[in-house]
């Protein structure tokens, strides 16, 4: 997944669960049912599951342009010097 | 999130944090139900009263208890558990309760009832102080939610006594 994917991904787990939390709470309420309030909120968690969790297509659609092979036969990777250490005398 | 494991926990810790928010709404919900019960208590029948072998007086009473608990339950409400307590002074406690009698309400057609039922704990005294005794009969409920805190309250009913004697 695509870093806009897991933008998305991360967004929508929260927006959907909120709402079902808040839809589940007020139903609930209103017809005096705490088990109907537990079977929306629940229902809410599997809808989110089956949207967040698997690797859709529409969360790929901005991938990562990797560097082309060839490309990166022509720009080696800089040699590291070793650096020789010069000593300061700090006092005279 | 870039993986499928990352991802099924990120949900499922948000879930359950999104569940408790909403357990404690609903068991805050609670705070705006109006409620007044209302119970009354008889007794009937003073069946025995007599001093046990060790020295303890015994009372056995038929008591009526008809009470109203049905506005206790709200939508978040898995049962009621009520008793009866005889509650009464003497020289060497300053408050003594006896509990006679017990029930659970689970549902609220339930709570309204009435009942005529001889004590099913005994009413033991620690000593030999029931003759004559003024009491009261407190009916305590505690309301037990199915999310939440539990709360009791009770109502109290002054003035029943004894016989001065032993029958």
């Amino acid at each position: 997944m695509d870093w806009q994917g897991q933008k998305l991904v991360e967004q929508l787990m929260q927006i959907l669960l909120v709402i079902s939390g808040v839809v589940a709470l007020v139903v609930g309420y209103t017809t005096e049912s705490f088990r109907t309030m537990m079977l929306i909120y629940a229902g809410g968690v599997v809808l989110t599951t089956l949207v967040t969790v698997p690797n859709w297509p529409f969360y790929n659609l901005h991938p990562l342009k990797w560097l082309d092979p060839s490309e990166a036969e022509k720009h080696p990777k800089p040699q590291v010097v070793p650096a020789a250490s010069k000593k300061k005398v700090s006092k005279k | 999130m870039h993986t499928f494991g990352y991802r099924a926990n990120a949900l499922l810790t948000f879930a359950i944090t999104a569940l408790a928010f909403i357990c404690a709404i609903a068991s805050f919900s609670d705070k705006f139900s109006n409620q007044n019960p209302s119970a009354e208590i008889q007794i009937l029948n003073i069946n025995r009263f007599k001093k046990q072998s060790h020295g303890n007086d015994e009372v056995s009473l038929t008591l009526d208890i008809s009470a109203d608990l049905q506005s206790l339950f709200t939508w978040n409400t898995k049962q009621v558990f009520v008793f009866v307590a005889a509650e009464y002074e003497t020289p060497k406690n300053f408050l003594n309760q006896v509990s006679l009698w017990d029930a659970i309400i689970p549902a609220k057609e339930d709570a309204k009832f009435r009942i005529q039922v001889s004590n099913k704990y005994r009413f033991i005294d620690q000593g030999q102080n029931l003759r004559g005794k003024e009491f009261n009969l407190t009916l305590h409920w505690h309301v037990m939610p199915k999310t939440g805190k539990m709360f009791a309250d009770k109502i109290v009913m002054p003035g029943y006594s004894l016989p001065d004697a032993y029958r």
